[in-house]
């Protein structure tokens, strides 16, 4: 499916990944445009089953992207964001999504080369693998 | 019935040549609920502000959706905007089509599309928005200063001038930093301390500034205005206040060959010591790793010739705990020591020394009272090659960056030589000469044209020893590459300018962001430069880059008057982005069951415990309840709800589910 252009959802937060995020627009840095971002204020605030609701509303991939270990605005958010994950994977497994269809990452207000590779990176992922088919059926379960 | 006006921005043609602007506010007229849509070339200036001001009035708009930069950029201006028109300022969002948009994809539909994409989400978003009130809360006008070298220096003197209190605390037992290290400056050869030490007195005396040597802090709570700081007094195993400084103790210390941190190691000093003779304050400390008696618990010489019984060797740390409204970033810089550069024999040598090393070696006083001579065995050098960019501009040695102060120092470090040493030799090898500022070009012209420097344009690879000399192996790009020898007495590196040691610690203490290389980070490259992301905490010298000296000045004096500024407030307004907990009419008086998981996941104990109680005073649940003066906002509670009882503030449920929708267009979709 060469012409296949996946939706991606980038769910950040507004001090390190957002800020990367423009940096790497101030460095003008080109990545894919398959990417859109919605802002958080800290990864902590993200309920994750956002993400299950918009893999049911058709993405087809998702990256979850916030300060680096130990460098939160908010002290803590992003540890709870990444136990979050850690037990969210397994239910994404449960409910057949392709786990790699999301990508946990950290990029800081500093990386805005680290944020367009990260995007590269993961759109080339999704393009491979395909679009994301099982919405209607995640809607049948009743998310989202 | 919502009316949103939507807001499109050229920015000139930053956004306009790759977005088709024209498309997009077509686009966004046809979204239910739009009711205005225009494009405008500068959407920030006079005129375009008027334009969003003279939509929300007549078109009578119930919310506004401006896209253009970055929130982070022009959030506050076009919020203000529709404030002044009379639309509450939280009914306002910024759809960033440039930082996120134009900029990062080249010129064509998807980034048009992706352009409309943005708008939709925030179009979307802004009709979930609510009309908040701001929150007003006091300013304790404290400042704390981290850092008590040039620019901490600085910085607590303009804002203690200002009329506000200023606590100033310092790794190091005395204040003064790296300036008081040096032993002339560039370019105007005036001597470092005598400069610098003026300014340390006068913050030693000044009414309004509390000083906290040999102190560090432990921890930071709390937000702009109202902080709350801890500060750990190290011990300096004496009573100050006893203490005259006399310095007899000193003198008596049989424990005296320890390396001094002030001489860059090439100098001596006992265990009791001042860093240096104009130290401020002018009290000796036990450094207990050395002193004899912690180490072996006899001596207590210094205990017995003290004339005013001083000395406490059972001195514990003391912790102070202080209330501070702006804290002032000082932390300084520190260069790349040895083992960094192998080839250049840096730490197996002992006459390949480092810039700071120098600086000792130069001044009066220093180790050997500013006579040049070398440390291994006091002679005086004949020929000596200064190596610029040593692990600067290297991104093979991680350090791509520059250094900016070298070139300059390198200049001065050479004619300093030649003044001491009238038939010596000074080579200096370079990649760059990197001169600018205000009579830069001009000292280092000096330096090539009448102080007889020989500068060499190339790398130098290697330093070994042969027959007692150093070899310094190089290149000499300017004449075809042509290999080079230069048999020195002594080699001084410019090694690398690098963030302090515990930078990254302290970075995590206060939340402050920083970069790859541990330099704190301002909240904006070009236009915020001494603010830090996280508010009321401000930047002052080679802490946020590497500075020389009327930089760092130049900042911290900016930083004070920010401080300045954030303290003519008696109170300071806060956006209401904050958690809420449902609350609605009885029988149901809360959707919250009182479980509590939102107090274990806040950081800022911000919830409290609520009883709600019938007319008759009988209890009838006990809910969480938002104190909005500890809340930040950052939402972990609202993650961790079990019942989605508490909220975000602008960026609720209602808002980030829409977002999520708009964005992948789930209504067409599903149509």
């Amino acid at each position: 499916m060469p012409d296949f252009q996946p939706k991606i959802v980038a769910f950040v937060c507004n001090w390190c990944t957002y800020a990367g995020a423009d940096l790497t627009g101030t460095s003008r840095m080109k990545y894919s445009p398959q990417v859109s971002i919605i802002r958080f204020p800290c990864t902590g605030r993200i309920d994750f089953m956002l993400l299950l609701k918009a893999f049911a509303s058709g993405a087809d991939g998702i990256i979850v992207s916030g300060c680096h270990p130990n460098d939160c605005h908010y002290s803590s958010g992003n540890f709870h964001a990444r136990r979050r994950w850690i037990i969210f994977r397994g239910l994404l497994d449960f409910l057949g999504i392709d786990v790699s269809r999301v990508q946990f990452s950290w990029v800081s207000a500093a990386e805005g080369a680290k944020w367009a590779q990260l995007v590269n990176e993961t759109s080339e992922r999704i393009r491979e693998l395909g679009p994301f088919t099982g919405y209607q059926r995640l809607r049948g379960l009743g998310v989202g | 019935m919502a009316r949103i006006g939507v807001f499109i921005c050229h920015c000139g043609e930053n956004i306009s040549a790759t977005v088709d602007v024209k498309k997009v506010a077509a686009a966004a007229a046809r979204i239910p609920g739009v009711a205005h849509s225009v494009e405008y070339k500068y959407m920030c200036s006079d005129p375009g502000q008027q334009l969003v001001k003279n939509a929300i009035r007549e078109k009578n708009l119930t919310g506004v959706v401006v896209a253009a930069c970055s929130p982070r950029m022009h959030e506050p201006t076009f919020r203000r905007a529709c404030a002044e028109a009379g639309l509450n300022p939280f009914l306002c969002e910024m759809a960033n089509i440039r930082e996120h948009c134009s900029w990062v994809h080249e010129k064509g539909d998807a980034t048009t599309e992706k352009a409309v994409d943005i708008v939709r989400t925030l179009v979307a978003k802004v009709k979930k928005n609510k009309a908040l009130q701001p929150i007003q809360v006091p300013v304790t006008k404290v400042a704390l200063v981290i850092g008590g070298g040039i620019a901490g220096i600085q910085s607590s003197l303009d804002i203690a001038n200002a009329g506000h209190r200023v606590i100033l605390v310092e790794r190091e037992p005395s204040i003064g930093g790296h300036m008081s290290q040096l032993s002339e400056t560039f370019p105007t050869l005036d001597c470092s301390q005598c400069i610098l030490t003026p300014r340390m007195v006068e913050v030693a005396q000044h009414p309004n500034i509390t000083l906290y040597s040999y102190a560090e802090l432990e921890s930071l709570d709390g937000f702009i205005g109202n902080f709350k700081a801890r500060i750990r007094k190290k011990a300096r195993s004496l009573d100050e206040t006893l203490c005259t400084g006399c310095g007899l103790c000193m003198q008596k210390c049989p424990t005296r060959r320890i390396p001094s941190e002030f001489d860059a190691g090439l100098g001596l000093r006992p265990a009791i010591y001042v860093p240096f003779p104009q130290a401020v304050p002018n009290k000796p400390v036990i450094d207990r790793e050395h002193c004899t008696y912690y180490r072996t618990g006899k001596c207590r010489l210094c205990e017995k010739i003290c004339p005013t019984q001083a000395i406490r060797f059972d001195q514990p740390d003391e912790i102070v705990e202080v209330d501070v409204g702006a804290i002032v970033l000082a932390t300084g810089f520190d260069i790349k020591h040895s083992d960094f550069f192998p080839e250049y024999g840096y730490g197996r040598y002992p006459d390949v020394i480092d810039g700071l090393q120098f600086e000792r070696l130069a001044s009066a006083s220093g180790p050997t009272l500013g006579e040049m001579r070398r440390p291994s065995d006091g002679k005086v050098p004949e020929t000596v090659v200064f190596i610029a960019c040593a692990g600067s501009r290297d991104p093979a040695k991680g350090i791509e960056y520059c250094s900016k102060i070298c070139c300059m120092y390198t200049a001065k470090h050479a004619m300093l030589y030649r003044h001491k040493v009238h038939g010596g030799k000074p080579y200096v090898f370079y990649m760059d000469v990197r001169a600018g500022g205000k009579m830069y070009e001009e000292f280092v012209r000096r330096a090539m044209e009448e102080e007889g420097v020989q500068y060499v344009r190339g790398r130098v690879s290697r330093v070994f020893e042969r027959n007692g000399k150093l070899v310094v192996k190089g290149a000499d790009t300017l004449l075809g590459a042509r290999p080079i020898e230069i048999e020195a007495d002594l080699v001084v590196l410019a090694t690398a300018a690098v963030a302090q040691p515990g930078a990254e610690e302290l970075a995590q203490k206060l939340h402050v962001s920083y970069d790859t290389h541990q330099f704190f980070a301002e909240a904006h490259p070009k236009l915020r430069p001494v603010e830090t992301n996280t508010a009321g905490i401000f930047l002052a010298g080679a802490c946020q880059a590497p500075k020389d000296i009327p930089e760092s000045v130049a900042q911290a004096s900016g930083a004070a008057a920010k401080v300045a500024a954030l303290f003519s407030q008696a109170e300071l307004v806060r956006d209401p982005l904050i958690a809420v907990v449902d609350r609605q009419a009885p029988p149901v008086y809360s959707s919250c069951v009182g479980c509590f998981l939102c107090q274990s996941a806040c950081p800022y104990q911000a919830i409290e415990k609520e009883e709600i109680r019938g007319r008759d005073g009988q209890l009838i649940k006990t809910v969480a309840k938002v104190n909005p003066g500890l809340c930040q906002g950052c939402g972990t509670c609202v993650a961790f709800c079990r019942t989605k009882s508490i909220d975000i503030q602008g960026f609720s449920h209602e808002q980030v589910h829409a977002e999520v929708l708009a964005l992948l267009n789930r209504g067409e979709r599903d149509a």
